[in-house]
């Protein structure tokens, strides 16, 4: 068995007898005894290092690694610089605590100031928080900050993520809060539908950009209806797509939410994804979570510090508007290291060639019998009819180490990054016309 | 130091990308922003360096002593790090077909059958990312479980005072009720009070235990009998599992649920502040009502369970913090049968062994022996010389030992909450010990010398009053030129 213990035999006897004691199990009287496992829990005995290596190599390799992929979906492979987890596998930054002692904590604040930073220019809003769990849990926060006594109502769009829109619906339900689904109209928010629905109860309105579908959606003008009926605007948003697409704060948002793990998280089976929260002046300070603010110190320097504390559930308790504490800081700057390494001209340049490559695969794509359903512009995925079985497409391109677009609303949603060749987008063509 | 904004120099790259190889296809004008987003660009030399200088400036368990109480700071195997790091696991789409993600279904049931054991539950989720979504998570069970009752009246949960604040916010975000009942002095549930305030609008109870005065709940089992014979549920936050993992299980107590934080119990970072994973375990009259899609056997393998009627919903995307749970189980297939319990008794040992030594100077808040820790009021000396607790913390800081917390819990004044953890050594704690003594006679004897403190830190005492009166949340460029 191996173990972390420092402590040798003849040490634990030095310490019991310090402390009076004949033996540890002394130390659990309190604990009804015929409730203790004496031979200890029913899992195997412990390995040693290597073994355990051996071990999980084994179940690592049961799993399919593709080659290429077509297959978004809400999780995207994108490039991922090296010096991404050079650095964020600094052992420091990997197991330090939650940054409450500032003073052994300058590192880890500033990091998260400079994230705050870069996510408020990447939305073009006035502020972010320090994280939360993912897009999904992200867009329920989010419409939890923009409740109050008179308007309990979110309004969510169906081209939302299903995964996202399910995630609302269980934090709304938990709080007693209704939720209505905005129907869709050709794949976009049918904002005529929004205006019906908008009421005196509405307290906030999401929609997705580039939507479920990979559309761009109308922001600008589903702002206009939502700020209308006096609600506020939640918009999610591909923070890679952010990079080129009319910003957040340029279309009106009240808040802007979305999932992190483009900005150089690995696909990771789902995670851990990163979720950030962005808002306007006037929303700040119902951010829930971690915030870090700029101060000075006793002698005039510049230092960083958790703040707008009274928000929180350590402070308020029952009437903290969330109860989140800690949530993804390594995943935060895993992002900040990504933005900075691609700097603004890289980033747009990540977004360009997803643009591209996306728009070239769909022509191929049309031209094999694949059709668009829908004719809004898209940014790097889109949905296709399926003109062959399914079934027999993803496993004849699996068999050549090609993982196919998403099997979704009976057709095919697409994706294509700056990750994806042309070579491989030809071969992929060439491989759909074996199985059509 | 420098932010990046401010070591930024126009046109500064580097090349991370080949050249486009398709035709290029431009986004309509009308759809395209308007301003740029201030990112800094910097060359990777100047990153590297920069985040070298971040990481001196910070103070991780590899750094030194870390008695972070309530926080579990155990050693992080690096074998844990080196499994996530697995292309096998790290390059899976989360949508990929189920046959082709066998591996990463089956570390998620090892993981579940490993720790349902430990805990004494039948099912886990690990979708929940955190221990206060594990909270939110098991509070939703509880709710639902009334809700398909029919049982609508019940809307209450009993909270002891010692709880931590996510628990009653958690209550707030379901809707429910707190009822706070008042601790007894070492921190444990006063039955006579408990008995008063059940009722039929229970709807259930949340507990950790050992409690956060690091005392073991000795009436544990009359607790949960006397939740369940109102008609409601017992919460267990799994917060403090440490002490006693392997040892005894919560399920044993009569918890109905628990929530485990994998990043304190089962040695996977804390990453500054994430990510964790806050898993969900409850008993099998509970299961309907997880989380969906639930890990299923099959005669060939496993499967994604969505088909779940009566399930809460879904709490995050996909299945939550999976490379999180592959460190917890190469760290449970590392520990095993014996080194599980074995951990815990060493903690325990190790909270006894340090509380015996500081108690020469320093008052604990509690009698006998305690659990995996315990907590210091500095009550007497702050009325006596004006020392607090803040002074020892800031004191700590200079000897290279990170301070325990702070102010918590809110039942004790003047709070040290103090948690050494089993993977510290004798000699570590002797020195610690000594110290913690240095310190406190330091500082009785001239309050003023400790009040400077600490003076070893790139900052001193930062003047958090100003950063919440006057928030600068982010740097911008317009508020910095020609500063």
């Amino acid at each position: 068995m191996a173990h972390y213990l420092p402590s040798t035999d003849v040490q634990r006897a030095e310490m019991l007898g310090a402390i009076g004691r004949g033996s540890i199990d002394e130390l659990y009287a309190a604990v009804p005894q015929l409730l203790l496992q004496e031979s200890g829990p029913n899992i195997p005995a412990g390995l040693s290092e290597l073994e355990v290596t051996r071990k999980m190599s084994r179940l690592a390799e049961k799993n399919t690694v593709f080659r290429a992929s077509f297959r978004g979906a809400g999780a995207y492979r994108h490039y991922r610089p090296a010096i991404v987890d050079a650095v964020t596998s600094k052992e420091t930054f990997v197991t330090a605590y939650t940054p409450y002692q500032a003073e052994l904590s300058q590192g880890i604040l500033q990091s998260i100031f400079e994230y705050q930073t870069m996510i408020a220019e990447l939305m073009g809003l006035d502020s972010s928080n320090a994280s939360v769990y993912d897009g999904a849990t992200a867009t329920a926060e989010a419409a939890a900050m923009c409740r109050d006594r008179k308007r309990g109502v979110t309004l969510i769009s169906e081209t939302a993520h299903p995964e996202v829109i399910e995630t609302v619906k269980t934090y709304c339900w938990a709080a007693n809060n209704e939720v209505r689904v905005i129907p869709a109209k050709d794949g976009l928010t049918d904002l005529d539908e929004l205006r019906k629905n908008m009421s005196e109860d509405v307290s906030g309105v999401y929609l997705m950009q580039p939507n479920y579908f990979g559309l761009i959606e109308d922001c600008e003008a589903a702002a206009e209806i939502i700020h209308e009926g006096g609600a506020k605007c939640i918009m999610g948003v591909n923070p890679i797509a952010a990079a080129i697409l009319r910003s957040p704060g340029e279309c009106g948002a009240d808040i802007a939410v979305g999932e992190g793990q483009p900005l150089g998280m690995p696909l990771s089976f789902g995670g851990p994804y990163l979720g950030f929260m962005a808002a306007t002046g006037a929303m700040t300070r119902k951010l829930p979570g971690r915030i870090v603010g700029q101060t000075t110190d006793d002698t005039g320097r510049r230092a960083f510090v958790l703040t707008l504390q009274a928000r929180e559930q350590h402070i308020r308790r029952e009437k903290a508007g969330s109860n989140i504490c800690s949530n993804q800081a390594l995943c935060a700057m895993t992002a900040a290291v990504y933005l900075a390494a691609m700097g603004p001209r890289g980033l747009k340049e990540v977004a360009a060639q997803c643009f591209s490559k996306a728009h070239y695969l769909a022509r191929e794509l049309e031209a094999c019998g694949f059709k668009r359903r829908h004719d809004a512009e898209f940014f790097h995925e889109f949905l296709t009819e399926c003109p062959v079985d399914t079934a027999k497409l993803e496993e004849h391109l699996a068999r050549h180490g090609i993982l196919a677009g998403a099997f979704t609303h009976g057709g095919i949603l697409w994706c294509a990054t700056e990750m994806n060749t042309k070579e491989e987008i030809d071969r992929l063509i060439t491989l759909i016309k074996e199985v059509a | 130091m420098d932010l990046l904004f401010e070591k930024s120099v126009m046109d500064r790259r580097s090349e991370l990308l080949p050249p486009l190889d398709v035709p290029e296809t431009a986004l309509p004008e009308q759809l395209a922003r308007k301003t740029a987003p201030l990112l800094p660009e910097l060359s990777e030399g100047d990153l590297s360096r920069h985040y070298s200088a971040l990481e001196k400036r910070a103070y991780g368990v590899n750094s030194g002593f870390y008695p972070l109480g309530s926080c579990t700071m155990k050693y992080n195997p690096a074998v844990n790090e080196k499994c996530a790091k697995l292309p096998g696991f790290c390059e899976i789409h989360p949508l990929q077909p189920e046959s082709s993600v066998q591996g990463c279904l089956a570390a998620l049931a090892l993981a579940e059958e490993y720790l349902t054991e430990i805990t004494g539950m039948d099912r886990m989720t690990f979708q929940p990312a955190a221990g206060a979504q594990g909270e939110f998570t098991g509070l939703m069970l509880i709710k639902k479980y009334h809700e398909a009752r029919g049982d609508h009246r019940r809307k209450k949960i009993i909270i002891p005072d010692s709880a931590h604040g996510t628990n009653p916010a958690t209550v707030s975000m379901c809707g429910m009720e707190v009822v706070n009942i008042p601790s007894d002095e070492d921190g444990c549930i006063n039955i006579e009070r408990l008995k008063a305030a059940v009722s039929a609008d229970t709807a259930g109870m949340m507990l950790t235990n050992p409690n956060t005065l690091g005392i073991f709940e000795k009436d544990i089992l009359s607790i949960t009998e006397i939740v369940h014979e109102a008609g409601g549920l017992v919460y267990y936050d799994g917060a403090n599992l440490n002490a006693v993992m392997g040892v005894v299980r919560p399920g044993d107590m009569g918890f109905d649920i628990i929530h485990l934080n994998l990043h304190k119990t089962f040695s996977t970072p804390h990453g500054g502040g994430g990510p964790g994973c806050g898993a969900v375990g409850c008993k099998n009259f509970l299961e309907p009502y997880l989380p969906y899609p639930v890990v299923t056997k099959t005669d060939n393998g496993f499967r994604l369970d969505y088909d779940r009627p009566d399930s809460i919903g879904r709490v995050k995307g996909y299945y939550g913090n999976f490379l999180v749970v592959v460190k917890a189980l190469a760290y449970l297939m590392t520990l095993g049968k014996e080194g599980i319990p074995l951990s815990a008794k060493t903690a325990v040992l190790n909270a006894n062994y340090f509380m015996h030594l500081l108690k020469k100077r320093y008052t604990v808040a509690t009698t006998g022996v305690c659990m995996h820790e315990f907590v210091i009021s500095m009550e007497r000396e702050k009325k006596e010389r004006g020392v607090t607790a803040t002074e020892i913390a800031k004191a700590l800081i200079d000897r290279n030992i990170h301070p325990p917390t702070v102010y918590f819990p809110l039942i004790v004044k003047e709070a040290l909450m103090v948690e050494p953890v089993e993977t510290e050594s004798k000699e570590t704690l002797d020195e610690a010990a000594r110290v913690f003594a240095e310190i406190y006679d330091a500082a009785m004897e001239d309050p003023g010398a400790v009040h400077a403190c600490p003076q070893t830190t790139p900052i001193g005492r930062p003047d958090e009053v100003a950063a919440a009166r006057n928030p600068v949340l982010r740097y911008r460029r317009e508020d910095n030129d020609g500063a």
